[in-house]
């Protein structure tokens, strides 16, 4: 039955094509039943989940992407902050964020509770969205648009740090994210990052 | 060194290995050397590297100015993973295709040929890094562009070690074609094999990634999709993990006979392991790419898995033959008492065995279940980019690759250099300096990670950024722990290849293998090998009767696995609890 006692620096002499021991074919099992629960949380947590890096996905032209969000800042805009417009679009509405060297544009200011579909892009090269303090984290690719519906469940004033080296600047390379509770209260979780000409805030 | 006399019986150029009994060429055993002393040296400036790195990370300390901090990450990533890793692997594939088997290398003059493309390939991307001209890091992804001959270089480096890959397989034709041994090849060989097999898939992906991109930065090309980029650099970048994978599992099966005369407990089940790695390995660049914009979640979900997670299943095969294959190799040699006093009696203070040890649990309890773990679709929402990250592979192909090789080279110094481990006190405790300051280390940045501190940022007091971010203050002791382990980690680094090298240029030489005296500088597998007496057979028949219950001849192993698949779910299911705290995202 078995094989002759060898190691693995032995050639195997004969037919090696043995049936393994209970222990061993108990273990594979588990294994591989361990794995196939792996693959099935995915779909489920598509299914059941709230967190999910699906959203709609298209090409863009990087420059066309910028213009569009440069109007969308335009349009919504409430403030500035450090030079850079606050956007407080309504619910429901798309909100444009473009990455570039070495700044995240604009400042967003969301509702809390409201869903919004948030459209990533870059453009000049890679770089990556991380929001502080929640750590959500999605790569940001020049050439496509990244749309992501997104609930704020809680309020704050959040940051993004870029996650992807872009170049000598990139840790330079924070934007900002406010989110108000549903009376529109100011939110002063960190009160060092005030808004200079603060809009409806 | 002139090797064409003979000790031992046969033909000049060949002499007689004392310990194993294999025929060694000489011609064989001089690429094996070059290719290690290569590997070498590319530890140490990537070593040298890793500590500065540390420091930086290290906030406190905040060693090296932001451009050359860049600079030094891209020097470290392609010095360790690249250059270090994948000379070495060439010496692997040398030792294991010809030492072996018994056999002669195919075409050695064109081997050095191949070495020497590698060499001028690696040089001259250091000259780049070096130089400031190839500022992008070790993916490079465009548009950021480096020098031209950065990417020559990366080519370069590639086809010699493609056309190494194919004399391996030519070798290995040749031993089977002169009979050089009889039955089927041994374990070690195969998962070499299987290391070579994924290697000619991965090259293959690089001239994919890396030829549309030279000629891009010559201008022959006017732009590179950086989303295919993405998705090709990975194909390369992730099946090369696996490459290391197969590699270190076939190490592990070769220090497990050395060091204490570990069986293979069954040829289907390894063997088929090994399969399961070439087969569910190409294109797993998916789990690099679960946050990109440029795929849809069924591709993501199909590719990372390919349904089932085989390799994943492989991995968690070896998991339990390689211990258990320890285990019963001990309990035959008579250390049987209880269920870990195979454990107890282990030779602890051979650095070929401790460093097995340390390769296996590390790899398998840090560096596997936190791989599977972030590299599950939704969860990577809260790892791509952070600190994380290194946090995983540093478990996978630096505590669990780079040890293993550490462990093999003090077996392969008296084997193949033929000279004694200088040093030999230090070498007893190198393994653990070195894994212990990386298990600090990696604690450190998976923290860190957790907390989101991204990877690859030199500054994240954020003192120049246009608004602050005030991270937990516990961060501060995680970047400690990344700094204080990194420098125990290096130093560790250090004393190995102060060993290495001293042994090689200087050591002493060693000729024989007095049996079963204790020799300062030479591993006690060799002095003392662990052979099995000639009843073991029987014995084993014994271990495996039916009246023993189905935990069979290695209930201790059973125990350990058990432990590390209760750490496992633990592990996963905690963090799709923090996944779900998050804000709705979809
Ligand atoms: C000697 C012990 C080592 C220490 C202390 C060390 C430390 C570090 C540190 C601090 C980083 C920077 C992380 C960041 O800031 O993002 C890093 C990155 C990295 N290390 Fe190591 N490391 C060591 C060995 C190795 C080895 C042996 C390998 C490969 C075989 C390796 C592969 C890498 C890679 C691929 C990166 C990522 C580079 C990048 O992000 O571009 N390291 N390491
Ligand atoms: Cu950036
Ligand atoms: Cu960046």
């Amino acid at each position: 039955m078995l094989t002759k006692v060898h190691t693995g620096l032995d050639p195997v002499q004969g037919v090696w094509w043995k049936p393994a021991h209970k222990a061993e074919v108990i273990w594979v099992s588990v294994a591989f039943a361990w794995c196939i629960v792996l693959f099935a949380m995915m779909p489920l947590w598509h299914w059941k989940g709230g967190q999910n890096p699906a959203g709609v996905r298209s090409r863009v032209e990087p420059k066309a992407f910028y213009a569009r969000t440069t109007e969308f800042a335009k349009q919504y805009q409430v403030g500035t902050d450090g030079g850079v417009p606050i956007a407080a679009p309504p619910p429901g509405a798309d909100v444009y964020l473009v990455a570039m060297s070495f700044q995240w544009y604009p400042v967003l200011q969301l509702e809390q509770g409201k869903e919004y579909m948030l459209h990533l892009s870059a453009l000049d090269v890679n770089h990556g969205f991380s929001l502080y303090p929640l750590n959500v984290n999605f790569a940001v690719v020049p050439g496509f648009d990244y749309a992501l519906r997104v609930t704020p469940t809680s309020s704050g004033d959040f940051r993004i740090i870029c996650n992807e080296f872009c170049g000598i600047g990139h840790h330079t390379m924070v934007g900002r994210v406010i989110v108000v509770d549903s009376t529109g209260a100011a939110v002063a979780d960190n009160p060092d990052a005030t808004i200079e000409h603060g809009g409806a805030l | 060194m002139t090797a064409a006399t003979v000790e031992g019986t046969g033909a000049p150029g060949w002499r007689t290995c004392p310990v194993t009994a294999r025929r060694i060429d000489a011609r064989a055993e001089r690429l094996i050397r070059v290719n290690a002393v290569a590997a070498v040296v590319a530890l140490l400036i990537g070593a040298v590297a890793a500590l500065l790195l540390a420091l930086t990370r290290w906030q406190v300390v905040h060693l090296l100015p932001a451009e050359w901090y860049y600079r030094i990450l891209g020097v470290h990533g392609m010095n360790m993973l690249i250059f270090f890793i994948i000379f070495f692997e060439m010496a692997v594939l040398w030792f294991a295709g010809t030492v072996l088997l018994n056999a002669r290398p195919a075409a050695p003059r064109y081997a050095w040929f191949n070495f020497g493309m590698m060499l001028i390939g690696a040089l001259m991307v250091e000259a780049m890094q070096w130089s400031g001209k190839a500022d992008v890091l070790y993916t490079s992804y465009p548009p950021l562009k480096a020098h031209p001959l950065f990417y020559l270089g990366i080519i370069l480096f590639a086809v010699g070690a493609l056309s190494v890959v194919g004399q391996f397989f030519a070798t290995l034709t040749i031993a089977r074609r002169e009979r050089t041994y009889t039955g089927s090849m041994p374990l070690v060989v195969y998962g070499a094999m299987t290391a070579a097999i994924i290697a000619v898939i991965t090259l293959l992906h690089g001239a994919m990634v890396y030829i549309p991109t030279f000629l891009w930065s010559v201008g022959l090309i006017d732009s590179v999709n950086p989303q295919m980029y993405r998705l090709l650099w990975w194909a390369l970048g992730h099946s090369a993990q696996q490459i290391n994978v197969a590699a270190m599992v076939a190490i592990w099966y070769m220090l497990g006979a050395l060091t204490v005369g570990a069986v293979v407990l069954n040829e289907k089940v390894s063997r088929w392991a090994f399969v399961l790695y070439i087969l569910f390995i190409s294109m797993a660049s998916a789990h690099h790419l679960l946050v990109d914009p440029g795929f849809g979640p069924a591709w993501k979900i199909v590719n990372t898995s390919y349904f089932m997670y085989m390799a994943v299943l492989a991995s968690m095969i070896h998991g339990f033959t390689v211990p258990a294959g320890i285990e019963l190799g001990m309990r035959l040699r008579g250390f049987t008492k209880g269920l870990f006093g195979w454990l107890r009696k282990a030779p602890w203070g051979d650095p070929g065995f401790s460093s097995l040890v340390l390769s296996v649990v590390v790899f398998g309890f840090f560096g596997g279940i936190t791989g599977v773990t972030i590299g599950t679709e939704q969860i990577n929402i809260i790892a791509h980019n952070t600190l994380r990250i290194p946090g995983h592979f540093h478990a996978t192909v630096v505590s669990g690759t780079a040890v293993a090789f550490m462990g093999a080279t003090y077996y392969l110094l008296p084997l193949i250099f033929r000279r004694k481990v200088s040093f030999w006190g230090l070498a007893k405790i190198q393994p653990y300096m070195f894994a212990g300051g990386l298990l600090l280390l990696e604690f450190g940045m998976t923290f860190a990670g957790s907390f989101g501190v991204p990877r690859r940022h030199w500054d994240i007091s954020f003192t120049q950024a246009a608004h602050d971010v005030p991270f937990s203050p516990v961060v501060d002791l995680f970047m400690a722990m990344v700094g204080i382990g990194g420098i125990i980690a290096a130093t560790g680094a250090f004393a190995f290849i102060l060993i290495a090298v001293t042994s090689v240029f200087f050591g002493e030489r060693v000729t024989e293998f007095p049996r079963g005296k204790a020799i300062a500088g030479i591993p006690q597998g060799l002095t003392n090998p662990p052979v099995h007496a000639a009843n073991a057979d029987a014995v084993n028949a014994e271990l495996h009767a039916p009246a023993r219950g189905w935990a069979g001849p290695t209930p201790g192993t059973l125990v350990l696995v058990a432990v590390f698949f209760l750490a496992f779910m633990l592990y996963y299911f905690t963090n799709w609890k923090l996944l779900s705290f998050l804000w709705k995202i979809g």
